[in-house]
């Protein structure tokens, strides 16, 4: 393989990953306050479609990508509104909401299928583009892969380093300890619902203005559930999602390059790829007992009601 | 405490709560002064709990004021509480067990309290050498014993300047000089003005620190007494209402056969933090209740984990029941040859919290009411009701949920289904931690009861007190070495003291031990 391929390819997998490293950046976030949203596939659809709709109907692509994040905003709170206010089972919610959205998402878009836009170009940061090799893998982008590196990072600062992190992760593992100590458990918990709403969102314009700018039904194929997946392969820590993301898209895109080298394995099995790795981390984590309590949020999964403590 | 000063730092006018089916608060009325400590006194289910969770912000009462230096305060949240400046530890604590014991100190402060702070790491350092506390700031919660966390929760509010500090049985897991040095503690801060509320089921321990005390009866104020002019025994009647025996001596009595026996057991430390086990020899002999003291952290849990089988690790000729090598065996093996546990933790360790009584029974008494694979619903529930009986514990009846006992109750109950098995051998931990004076009392003489029956008991405690009454032989464990055993008619409280300390390790096993490590 000549490294032009190579560097194609990492491309590729950077850019594929992007749509999967903002969901799981949004649900990290959820999951790390006790709250499972199941319903991230259904946000994306959403996101996609008014992102599409609003960058087709306004000519702005960035415009769409607001847009994209508002709808998967009132997504979410539809959600948290269930499952914080009244006490519904999230798990059941979520699906509800995937099955919404996907249906929702396919009837307001049915009049743009087929119709195509301007998405974002790409933009060469100048300098960093230039070194060989990573400048072209992760330099040569378009905007909203540059604001998600820069979203990492952000987060990563957050969860590890400020007291709002502390926070999230204190509601997510122990409600009842959170609510005596003053914490309002609740309030954290719809912000990160929501967070994880609007990051759904921009995964979802992500795909309908940047990866194949057009909208089509049921465009983003069952990512909503590997970011799921992706969030439990990092074992809920924000730097692993980014590489978990990169890694998942480059195992999307694997049966397109082994096709290309003349390889025949069937794309099913290599799509098969990032599930069967998440299968094997959990067996991983699950078989150190000490260190599978200090990953995963205690509490996820789990209702808090502020009423019921005696 | 400060007689000068006459506005109350804190006065509770007729707060009334009721719960579904319980009147839990009813009509109460206290006043503390600045730099008072006050005791709250009163059985389980008195409503004491409900009060300081009023006072807390966590409940709030259907009727009465607060009336907080005085200005009347309506106290929403916890968040307000603090702001206030009262400043919790309680019972059943709140700590994030992900979270490092600086990372929760620093959840419970305010920006502003942090800023003047500083270092939070090198203050809680500071904070835990004055006062002898022994808080690793870096340490993981989860790493922590139950008398370790205590000591995190309550180095939680020295680290806030608070002006009322409540207190729920903060000594139930200290040892004698950690309850000193906390009690040191206290009256630096009371001096300081600041008033302390203390909840205590150790009546010389009220007696002797405690300014003022009111006594709850069935969530009313029944008695308002100054303890120094009391004493535990006269207290004590006025909690239960009756002519309660308290502490009378019991008989000891000298073991028959061997039952139980432990050998050469070592056994490195399975978590980090946590304490190795160190060439452990003792003999339990039936008809005996042999009690093992000790700080918690030293090893008690370690030990108790490898009796039970909850740690799987083979330790072949290590254990033996009778004259039965069980040291390979796990945990239902053991406990069909006739071995119960008590751990120390009720909610999960203990009893399974979403599950009722009925089915917890049915948990460790599957042989009895299992018949061709299919349950005797009808026979376990009879049996149940029968045990809540028996027992005294307050609950709804045998389909309550196991997390809605409150903590004595529950150890009331978990006592009465590990003993309603007849072991011939029984493991305990902390028996009566949290538990009230009568439950104390109910508890020990069922314990009591089974010795005379000639049942072999291992009773490990921190509640030094308890030993002496309850054990026929003593030993004490410290740094997973476990002390020569003897008589506690032979020995005093300066010697388990000593022994919890360590003096009994002697310089050479120490030396071979550093130069295997």
């Amino acid at each position: 393989m000549d490294s032009d391929l190579i560097v194609q390819i990492l491309f590729a997998a950077v850019k594929t990953g992007t749509p999967l490293l903002f969901i799981a950046l949004g649900e990290v976030i959820c999951e790390k306050s006790g709250v499972l949203n199941l319903g991230q596939e259904g946000m994306m659809l959403m996101g996609a479609v008014v992102g599409f709709l609003a960058a087709y109907g306004t000519g702005s692509a960035g415009l769409g990508v607001l847009a994209a994040m508002i709808m998967g905003c009132v997504m979410s709170l539809i959600f948290a509104v269930l499952v914080l206010h009244l006490g519904a089972n999230q798990v059941a919610t979520g699906l509800a909401l995937t099955i919404f959205g996907t249906g929702l998402s396919a009837f307001i878009g049915s009049g743009v299928v087929g119709q195509t836009i301007q998405g974002f170009q790409p933009i060469a940061i100048p300098l960093l583009s230039d070194i060989p090799f990573i400048g072209k893998i992760l330099f040569s982008h378009d905007i909203l892969v540059y604001s998600s590196f820069a979203m990492t990072f952000a987060l990563m600062f957050v969860v590890n380093k400020t007291r709002i992190g502390l926070t999230l992760k204190a509601v997510g593992e122990n409600p009842h300890a959170a609510n005596a100590i003053g914490i309002k458990v609740l309030r954290v918990r719809y912000l990160a619902v929501m967070f994880g709403g609007v990051m759904a969102g921009i995964s979802g314009a992500y795909m309908s203005l940047v990866y194949t700018p057009m909208w089509v039904e049921n465009m983003t194929a069952g990512r909503g559930w590997i970011a799921l997946a992706l969030v439990v392969f990092a074992s809920w820590r924000v730097g692993r999602i980014m590489l978990g993301a990169y890694l998942f898209g480059l195992a999307s895109i694997m049966h397109l390059v082994l096709q290309g080298l003349g390889w025949s394995i069937s794309p099913n099995l290599l799509a098969m790829l990032p599930y069967v790795a998440t299968v094997a981390v959990m067996v991983i984590i699950s078989a150190d007992k000490f260190k599978e309590k200090l990953l995963a949020p205690r509490a996820l999964g789990k209702p808090f009601d502020p009423r019921q403590m005696a | 405490m400060k007689k000068h000063n006459l506005v109350s730092r804190l006065e509770l006018v007729n707060i009334t709560k009721q719960y579904p089916g319980c009147l839990a608060n009813d009509n109460i009325s206290i006043t503390l002064m600045p730099g008072e400590i006050h005791a709250l006194l009163g059985e389980n289910g008195a409503g004491k709990s409900t009060l300081v969770k009023t006072i807390y912000g966590v409940v709030a009462p259907d009727k009465g004021d607060i009336i907080w230096d005085g200005k009347e305060v309506n106290i929403k949240s916890p968040s307000i509480a603090r702001d206030l400046g009262i400043g919790m530890v309680f019972q059943h604590f709140s700590l994030f067990e992900t979270l490092t014991v600086s990372q929760n100190i620093e959840l419970c402060l305010s920006k502003t309290q942090l800023n003047k702070i500083g270092d939070l790491a090198a203050r809680i350092t500071q904070l835990s050498e004055e006062y002898g506390l022994n808080v690793n700031p870096s340490r993981y919660v989860h790493s922590l014993s139950i008398g370790e966390r205590q000591r995190v929760e309550i180095m939680r509010c020295l680290v806030q300047s608070v002006k009322l500090l409540i207190l729920d049985e903060p000594t139930s897991v200290l040892t004698p000089q950690e309850v000193s040095g906390l009690f040191g503690v206290l009256r630096t801060l009371s001096e300081e003005g600041c008033s302390i509320l203390f909840i205590s089921h150790k009546l010389h321990e009220v007696t002797e620190i405690c300014h003022k005390a009111t006594i709850l009866r069935g969530g009313k104020v029944v008695e308002t007494c100054v303890p120094n002019e009391e004493t535990p025994a006269s207290i004590a009647k006025m909690m239960v209402g009756d002519l309660a025996e308290q502490d009378a001596g019991y008989a000891k009595r000298e073991g028959t056969k061997r039952a139980f026996n432990v050998e050469n057991l070592s056994l490195p430390a399975k978590q980090p933090f946590g304490t190795s086990l160190k060439n452990i020899n003792f003999e339990l002999k039936s008809g005996e209740i042999l009690g093992i003291a000790g700080v918690a952290g030293n090893g008690q849990d370690e030990l108790m984990a490898i009796i039970s089988g909850e740690d799987e690790r083979n330790v072949k000729n290590s254990l033996s029941l009778g004259s039965l090598d069980i040291g390979h065996l796990h945990a239902g093996e053991r406990r069909k040859l006739g071995m119960a546990y008590v751990p120390e933790e009720r909610l999960g360790r203990g009893a399974v919290p979403d599950m009722s009584l009925t089915e917890n029974t049915l948990l460790t008494h599957s042989d009895g009411f299992v018949k061709k694979g299919l349950v005797e619903w009808q026979s376990i529930k009879e049996y149940t009701s029968a045990l809540i009986a028996k027992y005294k514990v307050k609950c709804h009846g045998e389909f309550s949920e196991a997390k809605s006992l409150s903590g004595g109750n529950l150890q009331k109950f978990i006592m009465g289904r590990e003993i309603g098995q007849s072991p011939q051998v029984l493991i305990c931990a902390h028996p009566t931690w949290g538990v009230d004076v009568g439950a104390a009392l109910a508890i020990h003489q069922a314990l009591l009861e089974l010795r005379d029956q000639g049942a072999a008991i291992l009773l490990i405690s921190e509640d030094i007190d308890e030993l002496f009454l309850l054990a026929d032989r003593m030993a004490a464990v410290c740094d997973g070495h476990l002390s020569p055993v003897v008589r506690t008619e032979a020995t005093n409280i300066d010697q388990i003291g000593q022994w919890m300390a360590g003096t009994f390790i002697n310089n050479s096993s120490l030396h071979t031990q550093e130069a295997k490590a």
